[in-house]
């Protein structure tokens, strides 16, 4: 499923991008599906005269396989999340930004300037940041909503009525909130509570799917399910009755960002790329899209009015603290590698 | 049956005896390059090491191995005992692939039986009637079939506009479900080789059955089945072969809530356990599987066939 999502919306970027040769050359970028409009990538190529060749993914760690598995030295940039940022720096898959070698560096906003998972931002710039949460059908639902009970220890009504992403981060996070955990604990006890949360919270989940987690709110196939807030905010104009919650708990905070990537082939055009991105006007295109937020001073006069007052972006006073999911060592991760094999046994 | 022109013994011709090297050539670099050298790889991958966050170490390594049959509990220390995570997950899609196939079958061989007695003329519109569905794209068919099943879909809403249920059945994300995708994914598999071997079938041997005072499902039995085994048989490996390793149709129908193999083995490489040589390991114990079973078949099918000659 994930894979035919994908490999669609490739070949028909690829399609609609592939007849449009230049002169000035082309930057290839490795991104997520549906997350640039092709108004603005048609925007970026009338203005330098550089082509923009893409590949999508579906996931983070899609991405990473995929560059270790060769395709480092195709790309230029590619779109990873915060955490996988830090991973990939790590690993030594991205390039360093020089001083000067970025004109709009100055635009990012100072909220995310000096992120935990690249202070300075010397390999990447913000793309767009939200949260993962989850959404419930008040119409079937009348009760609280803010509170991470809903999906790990639901009301009897919504046993087997709840959809869940399929992703491990994002699943052991919320989890790690919902029991007021460590995201990488190592304390055994945590661990094993953990493992049993999860063992007895998934014999009331119908379903694990990412890409349908709009359409799967939308046709009421679930009543409770995980999904970005952006994503939540679409499903809500087609079915409004959902409802975003903000849970007690707290919730995932994300940013995307788009990185330089080792070897880049075009690493001219990359950087004049990331530029157009570091422009108001344009990352505010996006915003507009994908109903993020973005990061950049200035964005906001240009994105749409009702994006400031967004219920998904807005979260109550008595909303918990959102958090980054972390990135765990190899042993800790192991043990998080054998819960999630658990669940899903 | 076939006209009886040339069937003069010897099936091989030698018209193109010194050409044959060169002619079998693109056939040999084809299977070298996308199924012998792959295979290797990921034999050799299976015995690597693994590093954090996908790739390999060259390492020699019984890591993945061990993984796949020792459970050394949540933090891998526990004393060994037999791991039945992964048999389980194997089980199951062999399971459903099973289910899918006898299901297909069940549907399958009257269909072909039907389309294979109808007059000559008429046959190969109904062959096509059959691949029509078939032409629109396998992702659309799913996920039209998950519309239909769905707790406010068409057929809940029918069943109960008649009656006959009071609350809709849940269907979507079971088991049945899946079965249900995977036979209606692969029933064309089932139904051609049937019918190509049933359209064969020399029906005037029904006719002496019944002369001899056959029943009608002695001669299905003793007669017609024998006869048409081969097309029943590829037909059994067409539909159980993809189903095994299918991940549209539990993904989308079945939720995704447990692992088939096919999306164990994805996960390795593309999901955040990174663990390669596993995923590599993995495959080769399918495969391995899958083999053992054809070959121990092919042997049973030669020996028969000795006998009775």
């Amino acid at each position: 499923m994930k894979n035919i999502l994908k490999t669609a919306t490739a070949a028909s970027i690829l399609a609609m991008t592939a007849s449009m040769a230049s002169a000035d050359g082309k930057v290839v970028v490795y991104h997520w599906f549906e997350y640039m409009p092709q108004e603005l990538i048609e925007k970026f190529e009338a203005e330098t005269g550089i082509e923009v060749v893409m590949d999508t993914y579906d996931s983070n760690e899609a991405m990473l396989a995929s560059l270790k598995a060769g395709g480092i030295g195709t790309y230029d940039v590619s779109v990873p999340g915060d955490y996988m940022v830090e991973i990939m720096t790590n690993e030594g898959l991205v390039d360093t930004i020089a001083d000067g070698e970025l004109a709009n560096k100055g635009n990012i906003a100072d909220d995310w300037l000096n992120v935990s998972y690249d202070h300075g931002r010397k390999h990447s710039i913000p793309y767009q940041w939200g949260s993962t949460s989850f959404m419930v059908d008040t119409a079937e639902y009348t009760g609280n909503i803010d509170t991470t009970d809903i999906l790990f220890s639901p009301p009897a009504e919504l046993s087997g009525k709840i959809n869940m992403l399929d992703s491990q981060g994002e699943v052991l996070a919320m989890a790690a909130l919902h029991l007021g955990i460590p995201q990488c604990s190592t304390d055994r006890d945590q661990l094993k509570a953990l493992n049993a949360l999860l063992q007895e919270a998934k014999t009331h989940w119908s379903s694990f799917n990412s890409d349908t987690s709009k359409d799967v709110l939308v046709s009421g196939d679930a009543v409770v399910g995980q999904i970005y807030d952006g994503f939540g905010a679409k499903a809500r104009a087609e079915r409004s009755t959902l409802k975003y919650a903000f849970p007690t708990q707290g919730y995932v905070v994300w940013m995307d960002n788009v990185v330089l990537l080792k070897d880049a082939p075009n690493r001219e055009n990359a950087l004049k790329f990331m530029d157009f991105l570091l422009e108001p006007e344009n990352i505010a295109a996006v915003s507009n899209f994908a109903r993020y937020g973005s990061g950049i001073t200035g964005a906001e006069q240009f994105m749409d009015p009702e994006l400031a007052t967004l219920a998904e972006a807005n979260p109550p006073a008595t909303a918990g603290a959102g958090a980054f999911i972390q990135v765990c060592d190899e042993a800790t991760q192991a043990v998080y590698d054998q819960i999630w094999t658990n669940v899903k046994k | 049956m076939a006209g009886g022109t040339q069937g003069s013994g010897d099936a091989v011709s030698h018209t193109y005896e010194n050409a044959r090297t060169w002619l079998l050539m693109p056939s040999w670099v084809v299977l070298t390059f996308l199924a012998l050298i792959p295979v290797i790889l990921m034999l050799v991958y299976s015995f690597l090491t693994k590093e954090f966050r996908g790739g390999v170490i060259w390492d020699f390594s019984l890591a993945a191995y061990d993984q796949f049959f020792f459970d050394r509990g949540l933090f891998g220390d526990d004393p060994p005992t037999f791991e039945w995570t992964y048999i389980t997950i194997f089980w199951r899609s062999i399971w459903q692939a099973g289910a899918a196939t006898l299901l297909s079958l069940l549907i399958g061989f009257p269909t072909a039986y039907f389309i294979a007695t109808r007059p000559a003329h008429s046959r190969a519109i109904w062959v096509f009637l059959i691949t029509i569905p078939y032409w629109v794209n396998l992702l659309i068919r799913t996920v039209s079939m998950k519309f239909l099943l769905r707790d406010q879909g068409p057929l809940n809403d029918t069943l109960m506009g008649l009656g006959i249920i009071d609350a809709p059945l849940t269907l979507v994300n079971t088991n049945f479900a899946v079965q249900l995708g995977l036979f209606y994914s692969y029933l064309p598999f089932m139904v051609l080789p049937i019918y190509a071997a049933v359209e064969r079938y020399n029906f005037s041997l029904s006719e002496a059955a019944a002369d001899l005072y056959a029943s009608k499902f002695v001669t299905l039995r003793r007669v017609l089945l024998p006869a048409v085994k081969p097309g029943v048989v590829g037909g059994c490996i067409l539909v159980f072969v993809p189903s095994l390793g299918s991940f549209l149709a539990p993904d989308l129908l079945g939720g995704a809530k447990n692992y088939m193999i096919g999306s164990l083995i994805e996960e390795q490489f593309k999901g955040n356990a990174g663990n390669w040589p596993f995923g590599a390991a993995a495959s080769m114990i399918l495969l391995s599987m899958v083999l053992i079973v054809l070959i121990i078949f092919a042997r049973s099918q030669a020996h028969r066939e000795k006998g009775a000659k």
